[in-house]
């Protein structure tokens, strides 16, 4: 990973960089102030929250049922749980339980 | 197939990955990665994005968050840049020098700002010449990433940072234009307007034909700022279905010519309803100003019927 720290003999020709997708590196989930809580017991796996995640933080298996948060990325918007309709999330404030 | 939202999600990993760095809450992410997730997973893309949000905020040096070719252009070329690298790519093929079995597609991503104004010459040409293109407008109604500047695709009474809502203008003075009539009027095989809402049906099935579609194609998709708009960040999906329920972004296509409004409301809501938790339009909830309501409903009820007749008319038996 290239950063503003990398000394200038270890850089890429150009200082190109090979990788494809590699923001994941970049973790956004410090910008979070609320956090959303699954509640998996009122989670009915109707598929409403995931399409809607501008953050791609919440993870669907190939047993196409969601998993929980994934914080390394969430932004804490609110969307998600705006639209489920079970209550199934719930809007915490960061650093309170 | 059917559209199984579920299964296109686990099926086909995302191409637009986290670790971007839109705003929470931003309208434009969830549309960029379901355009893409209609790609075949076989088929690779070349991305091209105009200046504006999308791009400066999802391809921060040394990071990227698209998993296709991508190549970020200038403001206003977004459509000559992909129809270039199509026509290269087009030739290459010719020559034999890339393999028989692959496909590439091409896809152009813009703002309403890179693509109503200033990208609009490049996209026009692109389209005209009929090359085998996608272009995306993510129209989010103002130049929002240098500071929520009125646009050509900014509603009028809309307050901007250049159309202050004061005494002496109310807000924006213009009316929007009308990107998609003007793709129409390209006479190119698919335009279509959509947005995000529900399980995202309208948006995939319409990026899918997009896509699949050979020659130029244009897709216009209303994705919302809560930045620029004014309203609390998790209201995103609320806007969405307002905005095509009061029929301000009305749901439609044109193939080949003819109008197909995709989603009709049984009941069209007042307008007030989609500008009322936006604080862009606040000031039209003021004693007095009643009457830019009135203005705004008869604009948006006059392109209804507009697109009500211009279905009817296409479709017309002989």
């Amino acid at each position: 990973m290239i950063d503003k720290n990398t000394p200038a003999k270890d850089l890429t020709i150009g200082g190109n960089i090979y990788e494809a997708g590699n923001a994941r590196e970049f973790k956004t989930g410090d910008w979070r102030s609320i956090r959303p809580v699954y509640i998996s017991e009122k989670c009915k796996q109707c598929g409403l929250c995931f399409p809607v995640c501008p953050d791609d933080a919440i993870p669907v298996g190939k047993d196409q049922l969601r998993k929980d948060f994934n914080y390394d990325y969430c932004k804490g918007c609110g969307v998600c749980a705006k639209v489920c309709p079970f209550g199934a999330i719930e809007m915490k404030t960061e650093g309170e339980d | 197939m059917a559209y199984n939202l579920k299964e296109v999600i686990a099926e086909k990993p995302s191409r637009f990955t986290a670790g971007h760095r839109m705003c929470a809450g931003c309208g434009a992410p969830a549309v960029a990665r379901m355009v893409l997730r209609a790609l075949k997973p076989e088929d690779h893309a070349v991305i091209a994005n105009a200046t504006g949000c999308m791009e400066v905020s999802s391809f921060i040096y040394p990071y990227t968050a698209w998993t296709d070719s991508y190549i970020h252009t200038a403001f206003e070329c977004a459509g000559a840049t992909c129809s270039g690298v199509e026509a290269a790519y087009k030739s290459l093929k010719r020559q034999g020098k890339l393999p028989e079995d692959k496909e590439t597609k091409f896809i152009a991503f813009g703002g309403d700002g890179g693509t109503y104004d200033i990208g609009l010459q490049s996209l026009s040409g692109a389209m005209e010449r009929g090359h085998d293109m996608v272009y995306v407008c993510y129209d989010n109604g103002a130049y929002m990433n240098t500071g929520i500047q009125r646009s050509s695709a900014t509603p009028r009474f809309a307050d901007t940072t250049t159309s202050p809502a004061g005494s002496v203008i109310p807000g924006k003075m213009q009316s929007r234009k009308d990107l998609s009539e003007i793709m129409v009027s390209h006479h190119i095989p698919y335009v279509a307007q959509s947005i995000a809402v529900n399980n995202f049906k309208d948006l995939y099935e319409k990026a899918e034909k997009a896509i699949y579609t050979k020659g130029p194609a244009f897709l216009n998709v209303l994705a919302p700022c809560p930045r620029g708009w004014g309203y609390p960040t998790d209201m995103l999906m609320e806007i969405n279905k307002l905005a095509v329920e009061t029929c301000y972004w009305p749901l439609y296509e044109v193939v080949d010519g003819k109008y197909k409004i995709t989603y009709k409301p049984a009941k069209k809501l007042p307008i007030e309803e989609f500008l009322k938790p936006q604080k862009r339009f606040k000031h039209m909830f003021k004693p007095g100003n009643e009457w830019m309501i009135e203005e705004f409903q008869q604009e948006v009820d006059k392109r209804w019927q507009d697109l009500l007749d211009l279905e009817a008319m296409t479709n017309k038996e002989n």
